[in-house]
């Protein structure tokens, strides 16, 4: 029935799954870009959503280390996939984007600001261990004495919908990083999708006034019931563990152990998974001048600790190995991260283990590293 | 800058002039090229010669005819820098496959009458005979690249060229990696960028153009990609392809196929 009453925000409403696309044109109304998963070339990535149909409904990946297929399952659910390679992370923080540039006017440089065009995004089908890597990256960005003003201007007028999960891949480990599967806070929407009805809990000022006007159900125990139920089969499906009790003492007291050689050997050093990453910000500043000599554009660019030039520096590589390299980004990941943020810099979303083509798996070389030590 | 412009001269050895044709499609940089510096010699772009000596050499193509010995010899005293340009000049290119090979065999195969032909049992890059100031991978190279290196040349920099892997470009560009997502062979992540990751995108592996990159671990993608070989050999094929002659790939490629090559 159509509502004459808003939900009250904390509250959980149930919708027809359809009413999600009124709520979607609602967002476009209202100037925002309307961003999911979709599929492209036969893969799964983040692009622009119109409605439901364009998401991959009836969907499921298959993800083990070194793995990623997608495949049609005998299901009609919108968001029983578990995220590809790509991230939110490319929108907030996106892979090249131009700071300023300079013209050589006679004497001196004229100064041309970037073209400020920053779009308003509306995430939907944002997961828990997501949700974390993105508010991760909000104390990165946005601190109280830096702020970056690229992600500060993307990031305030970002709409969330999150969703929680229910069928986790192989390859997620979000309950050992306390980050998911359940949503609990961050969001404008969150979704729990059941066979035939969406339920919804209302974050935002924004999210409960979408409601307006349209039809909707206090969820009743039954539907309430039945998400805590699928939140509980996600926990209990998820086999893959990282036992964090021992972290980043474990790491950091053991930097120089023999054991990071051995991973050293297999890494390929290529970069992959500090791009898949959610939470890795590195990023390079470039300058391309122009033949003449008379401009120059700056631009921002991902950059990796993998990569043998970014600790570079006068006299010569500081991290010269690609074993100190793999220790550089765990260590800073699962050990200096805390001191630095106050939290590890890891959500458990398992991308850099399904992406690592040499199919190494950080829970289980930081498990080993632990048994190693303990010998 | 001085008041002369520094004069170029690019010159062609054993190549198919695509390294040549990207200088000329640099198109809309083209002019402003020709703005700062002097284009003394380049037969692929206009008949008109200036004689040397020249600044800056140019020298796609690599060496595999006694005449060309000789050439690259004066190609060297004659200019004060000499840059190697694209993968036949800095690698031998894929004609360095006879290195593999007879080039005997080959002639035989190709020519109707190779008694005419004059060649080298191997194509070798420019640095096994002169002295080379920079090298330039690519097959072809990039343009960006290419001009990046005019640029810093012209003002007295070291050029930016990175050490890094195709897989960071290929990240950078939001391409979803054909390795782990499709189990297709791919040298990206021990070849240096440069490319833009142009092959991944269109859902191919890499192919290695743009030749090693510094530091990977080339044994360990050996063992990777032996993991998703399609038929027999297919490895050590992608490995001895268009950057094959590089040591790091001749290496690879040997190791792959438990046949030393001595050529």
């Amino acid at each position: 029935m159509q509502n004459e009453t808003l939900p009250e925000i904390g509250s959980t409403i149930t919708i027809e799954k359809s009413t999600m696309n009124e709520i979607l044109l609602r967002l476009k109304q209202n100037g925002f870009l309307t961003i999911g998963p979709r599929i492209e070339n036969e893969t799964l990535i983040y692009g622009a959503i119109e409605n439901l149909e364009d998401l991959p409904r009836g969907y499921t990946t298959e993800q083990k280390p070194g793995y990623f297929r997608l495949f049609r399952d005998r299901h009609s659910r919108y968001f029983d996939i578990i995220p590809g390679a790509q991230s939110w992370k490319q929108f907030l923080f996106p892979s090249c984007v131009e700071l300023f540039s300079l013209r050589r006017i006679t004497n001196s440089w004229e100064f041309a600001p970037r073209a400020v065009e920053t779009p308003k995004f509306a995430f939907i089908g944002v997961r828990a261990c997501e949700l974390a890597a993105i508010q991760i990256q909000d104390a990165i960005f946005m601190r109280e004495d830096f702020t970056d003003p690229i992600y500060q201007a993307r990031r305030a007028h970002t709409f969330i919908i999150s969703v929680n999960c229910t069928h986790p891949a192989d390859t997620c480990f979000c309950l050992s990083m306390e980050c998911g599967p359940q949503v609990r806070q961050g969001f404008d929407l969150n979704i729990s999708e059941l066979d035939n009805v969406f339920a919804l809990t209302i974050g935002s000022e924004l999210g409960r006034k979408l409601m307006a006007g349209l039809s909707f159900d206090d969820a009743s125990g039954y539907v309430l019931a039945s998400v805590d139920q699928k939140i509980g089969n996600a926990r209990r499906q998820m086999k893959r563990n990282l036992n964090t009790q021992d972290l980043p003492e474990l790491i950091l007291e053991n930097l120089d152990h023999p054991y990071w050689n051995e991973i050293g050997k297999r890494c390929l050093s290529c970069t992959n998974c500090t791009q898949v990453c959610p939470t890795c910000f590195c990023w390079n500043v470039t300058d391309e001048s122009s033949l003449d000599g008379k401009s120059t554009c700056r631009e921002r660019v991902w950059d990796s600790c993998f990569n043998p030039d970014y600790s570079y520096q006068a006299g010569g590589n500081t991290r010269p190995t690609i074993y100190s390299r793999y220790r550089q980004w765990a260590s800073h990941k699962l050990g200096t991260w805390k001191q630095q943020f106050g939290t590890l810099g890891c959500t458990g979303c398992g991308r850099c283990i399904t992406w690592c083509p040499a199919e190494i798996d950080i829970t289980e070389e930081i498990n080993n590293l632990g048994n190693e030590v303990k010998r | 800058m001085s008041a002369k412009k520094p004069t170029v001269a690019v010159y062609k050895f054993s190549s198919c002039d695509g390294c040549q044709l990207s200088i000329l499609n640099m198109e809309d940089e083209l002019l402003e090229l020709a703005e700062v510096v002097d284009i003394a010699y380049f037969l692929e772009a206009t008949r008109a010669q200036k004689p040397g000596p020249y600044d800056l050499a140019l020298v796609e193509g690599s060496i595999t005819t006694p005449h060309e010995i000789e050439k690259i010899k004066q190609v060297r005293s004659q200019a004060k820098t000499v840059i190697a340009l694209g993968t036949c000049a800095t690698s031998g290119g894929i004609q360095a496959l006879r290195n593999f090979a007879s080039a005997e065999e080959y002639a035989k195969t190709v020519y109707p009458s190779p008694e005419y032909l004059q060649y080298l049992d191997s194509a070798t890059p420019i640095s096994e005979h002169i002295q080379v100031d920079l090298e330039l991978w690519g097959c072809p190279v990039n343009k960006k690249q290419m001009a990046e290196v005019i640029v810093a040349l012209l003002n007295n920099r070291k050029p930016n060229l990175p050490p890094y892997s195709v897989c960071l470009e290929c990240k950078r560009r939001l391409t979803v990696c054909v390795l782990v997502d499709r189990d297709i062979p791919c040298l990206g992540p021990v070849t240096q960028a440069g490319c833009s990751a142009i092959c991944p995108a269109m859902g191919r592996g890499c192919y290695g153009c743009f030749g090693p990159a510094r530091e990977s671990n080339i044994e360990s993608l050996m063992a990777v990609l032996k993991e998703k070989e399609r038929y027999p050999g297919e490895i050590m094929r992608l490995f001895r392809g268009i950057s094959g002659y590089s040591p790091a790939f001749k290496d690879a490629a040997e190791s792959l196929s438990g046949e030393k090559v001595t050529a």
